[in-house]
């Protein structure tokens, strides 16, 4: 009945060869003290630290070598005691390849920490303690590297209830989490129970995938009647993702527009909690990992790695890579990446390292065309149709793609793994989101631009009429005067200022036209003072030199325009394309009177 | 960015194909035994007929050869085409058939993987519409034949419509059931008179019947290797049993049972390797039943109130037209977004 009821039922997910095995079969070893050590300053997501030490100084293990600028930001600590080298750019494990800043630590051999200060979690306040992990170092050690003491400060704004624990590890190839559960179930519940603590969590989940049963054992060992609860997944990729994982033990769908938090759930990794627990218990903070190497090495096997060790020295631990090895990948075979060099140090966000062969990971045979069998979309943990995304992404079409809900995807690659014609997908999916992303910050600054222009033109023109006005009525107050001392004396003053008293007659419109006259004057002082300013700067006035004839006449024509909606008068201001701008303020307060008019006709109507 | 996965578990466009070709094995099987080994040269030569069209056009529009002859689409079409028509059809029927479908609805539309319309109903419209004659010219069944040919026999007759000199052509065909149904519908006779006519079986027609159980014993395979979804055949079938029966209730004397209606024509080979097509068809779940629903409707009004005896061809061309709007309409709900 089952098997008929399973055959109706979507599989969502895929499940990959696991390739487990073989890096589970001996121990955690400790990796020997590699020659230097390089820092990167960001191996997490958020800000770069600022640097403390300075070339050629003596650093004590654990000591703080650079600090958190700004809340997300996270601390780097010497890995051992030595003396730093330097403080330059070097290439980093990511995908850009690009080089970072870095501090590279040359160990002295002694391992010799610094005093560590420890804060007794059971007592002392929350502030305090959040405040503490600011300088861990600690960040998500799954691979997002999210400073943890962000994720743990959150509990202050929502109330978290439940704390799911990601044991799935649903990668191939990975077992990093596996053998550090299997070896440090104890550390880890411990650390589990400092995180519930410090959310205020009302119960924690562990969820892990049905493919680790000595590790479940393990943990359910360690748990010994502590409120903390063990499920099972089964072992089907992506599990691993945090909203799927929530859904898979809690049941709960956490919106797309909503964190995890809001619903009460937040998420730490097994190797994260357990780096807690060190932290609070020891006082150590982030200095090292577990690391999976594993593929084509002669023997596979998990490392307990200082960060900043460079990947030779791990490779070599591991028995070295195989001949044929072509290059190595970070991260699982489904989500990694290949490494840009050789020479990269492990960070926090490496988990594994996997030698790459064309013998594992051959090179897919050439794409056909999507025949739209919907594997895709049968295989995708969100029920995204990857087929209808393709389609949009590989015709730029990125609007469309966004309606069919293209930022839901967690580029996971269930979609290139089941696809029949080997397109790949999640790769347009990436190229899609990040065209996405750049055209919307481009339109973003835009928008911004235009705004900030538009405000200082409306300011510009506001002003000028705030003059004009001033000018006006002091115009017309010089006027009331001279009429006065006419009528009293009985003579017209024709010798008087021509700009100012033109004829003896009363009338507004002489004043209006004094008005105009002294705003004309005012226009003419502005653009000399301005001239005479840039001039002092030794710069051009910009936009004041007509680029060609073309521009010359549309200038005529704004002016033609100018004219007709009576603006004559700032035609001794600079006319150059600002006019252009001014004309067009002109039309878009045309506009918005006739649209405000039309409003009220409207409203009037409706009445 | 990344290049990852790395790895890849899917089988092949070639595999897809061929395990549908696999499972049409047991239909053509069976209609062999019905209506003779002429059935085989029919197929033989639409798939030639395919094959050579099709690389002559990827030539044409500069495409690589090899990987689209290898992919079998091209042979599915073939065989499907030859499958819906006349087992006797001439040589030319077939070849103009295959021409349409592969050259017209495919290749011109952009090949593989962007024909709108399945290319093998249109190539079946194209004849249906153009020699109506020789398309409803079906042979009888060899049990019921009064004269049967030998496959040799069969073979002239496909090449140069040559019969044995003692047989006339009316003595080798006779109308299909729903043909001979309609025609006599309308000289007002009654289902059970027209039933009692030999070439009826048990439900539908006398053979076909076999050749019906054939296909889904080769559509169940396609559903248990996931080739295609359960919603298509079963929307389909659902929905022409469904609306039969309406019809039937109210009138069993003048309307056939829903069991002639699924045993008759083409219903299975629509059902589980027409419909199938997932080029031409929809891709959601929901869109899947929609469109197999409307596809057994319209199959079912055709051949009722319609002027060809079967309604599969052109109820799929239809329903072809709107997958784009089904697709658009039934977006499955996205994981953490509302309905």
């Amino acid at each position: 009945m089952n098997a008929i009821l399973n055959f109706f039922k979507p599989k969502r997910g895929v499940h990959p060869p696991e390739h487990k095995a073989e890096s589970t079969q001996l121990p955690i070893a400790k990796l020997a003290m590699p020659q230097k050590l390089v820092l990167p300053l960001r191996q997490h997501i958020g800000n770069m630290p600022k640097v403390l030490v300075s070339v050629g100084e003596h650093v004590l293990k654990g000591q703080l070598l650079a600090t958190p600028e700004c809340t997300v930001s996270a601390a780097i600590h010497a890995p051992t005691s030595g003396t730093i080298l330097s403080i330059s750019d070097a290439i980093i494990p990511h995908p850009s390849g690009l080089p970072d800043k870095c501090i590279t630590l040359i160990p002295d051999g002694k391992d010799q920490w610094t005093n560590l200060s420890l804060v007794d979690w059971r007592s002392a306040p929350k502030e305090a303690l959040i405040a503490s992990l600011c300088t861990s170092g600690i960040v998500g050690l799954g691979g997002a590297t999210f400073p943890t003491h962000i994720k743990l400060r959150s509990s202050g704004k929502s109330s978290i209830q439940t704390l799911v624990v990601n044991a799935a590890e649903c990668e191939p190839y990975i077992t990093c989490d596996d053998m550090l559960m299997r070896e440090h179930a104890d550390e880890i519940i411990q650390g589990i129970e400092i995180a519930q603590y410090l959310l205020g969590a009302e119960k924690s989940v562990i969820g892990i995938e049905d493919n680790k049963p000595i590790a479940k054992q393990a943990m359910q060992t360690a748990i010994a009647g502590k409120p903390i609860s063990v499920v099972t997944v089964p072992t089907q990729y992506p599990s691993g993702d945090a909203r799927q994982l929530i859904h898979l033990v809690s049941g709960i769908e956490i919106p797309h527009d909503k964190r995890a938090t809001e619903m009460g759930v937040q998420v730490f990794n097994v190797a994260t909690v357990r780096a807690l627990y060190r932290y609070f218990t020891f006082g150590e903070p982030a200095i090292n990992r577990v690391v999976t190497v594993t593929g084509n090495v002669a023997q596979p096997q998990n490392f307990e790695v200082l960060f900043g060790t460079p990947l030779p020295a791990l490779i070599q631990a591991a028995g070295g890579a195989k001949p044929d090895t072509t290059h190595f990948i970070m991260g699982g075979p489904m989500m990694g990446f290949d490494l840009p060099s050789t020479e990269v140090p492990i960070t926090k966000a490496t988990n594994c390292i996997i030698a790459a062969s064309p013998h594992l990971f051959a090179p897919p045979p050439p794409a056909m065309p999507c025949i739209r069998c919907a594997r895709c979309a049968e295989a995708c943990p969100i029920q995204l149709q990857p087929q209808e995304l393709y389609w949009f992404a590989k015709s730029d079409a990125f609007e469309k793609a966004r309606d069919y809900k293209l930022f839901d995807c967690i580029e996971c690659g269930v979609c290139t793994y089941v696809c029949p014609s080997n397109i790949p997908l999640v790769q347009y999916f990436r190229y899609a989101k990040s065209e996405v992303i750049a055209a919307d910050k481009a339109k973003e600054a835009a928008d911004l631009a235009r705004e900030r222009n538009e405000f200082r033109l409306a300011r510009i023109e506001r002003e000028k009429q705030e003059r004009a006005q001033k000018h006006a009525e002091r115009a017309l107050g010089t006027k009331a005067e001279a009429a006065k001392a006419a009528s009293a004396s009985g003579y017209v003053a024709k010798e008087a200022n021509t700009a100012e008293a033109p004829s003896s007659s009363t009338s507004d419109e002489e004043a209006a036209k004094a008005a105009k006259q002294a705003a004309i004057a005012a226009a003419i002082e502005r653009a000399k003072a301005a001239k005479a300013a840039a001039a002092a700067t030794g710069l051009a006035p910009k936009n004041t030199t007509p680029a060609n004839p073309a521009v010359e006449q549309e200038i005529a024509e704004i002016d033609a325009r100018r004219k007709n909606v009576g603006l004559e008068n700032s035609k001794e201001a600079p006319i150059t394309a600002d006019a252009e701008k001014q004309a067009k303020i002109a039309a878009a307060i045309a506009r918005a009177k006739a649209m405000k008019a039309a409003t009220e006709a409207a409203k009037n109507g409706e009445k | 960015m990344s290049r990852s996965p790395y790895i890849t578990n899917a089988p092949s466009v070639s595999t897809i194909m061929l395990k549908v070709l696999l499972a049409l094995v047991p239909g053509i099987f069976a209609y062999a035994w019905i209506y003779g080994g002429g059935i085989l040269v029919t197929i033989t030569l639409a798939t030639i007929t395919a094959l050579a069209a099709e690389a002559a056009l990827l030539k044409i529009r500069q495409r690589p050869i090899k990987p689209h002859l290898l992919d079998l689409s091209a042979v599915v079409t073939a065989w499907l085409l030859a499958l819906a028509l006349p087992p006797l059809a001439p040589w030319w029927l077939i070849v103009v058939g295959t021409l349409f479908a592969i050259v017209i609805a495919k290749q011109l539309y952009g090949g593989l993987g962007y024909n709108p319309f399945n290319p093998a109903m249109v190539g079946y419209a194209v004849l249906l519409i153009s020699f109506p004659l020789i398309m409803t010219k079906w042979p009888a069944p060899l049990v019921l034949a009064q004269t049967k040919l030998s496959f040799l026999d069969q073979l002239s007759f496909i090449f140069n419509q040559a019969l044995p000199n003692n047989i006339q052509v009316d003595a080798i065909t006779s109308a299909t059931p729903l043909d001979y149904l309609k025609t006599h519908l309308k000289l007002n006779q009654s289902l059970s008179e027209i039933s009692q006519a030999p070439i009826f079986g048990v439900y539908g027609a006398k053979g076909g019947e076999m050749v019906t159980g054939a296909y889904l014993l080769g559509g169940l395979y396609l559903m248990q290797q996931r080739i295609i979804s359960w919603h298509l055949p079963t929307a389909f079938l659902g929905a022409l049993s469904a609306i039969a029966l309406v019809f039937y209730v109210a009138d069993p004397e003048y309307f056939a049972s829903p069991l002639f209606h699924l045993t008759s024509g083409a219903s299975l080979l629509c059902a589980f390797f027409i419909i199938t097509d997932p080029v031409s068809g929809p891709t959601t779940p929901r869109g899947k039943l929609y469109f197999a629903a409307g596809v057994g409707v319209l199959t079912y009004l055709i051949r009722v109130y319609g002027g060809y005896p079967d309604g599969v061809a052109f109820a799929v061309l239809i329903m072809n037209m709107c997958v784009p709007l089904i697709d658009a309409h039934t977006q499955p709900r996205v994981f953490g977004h509302e309905k």
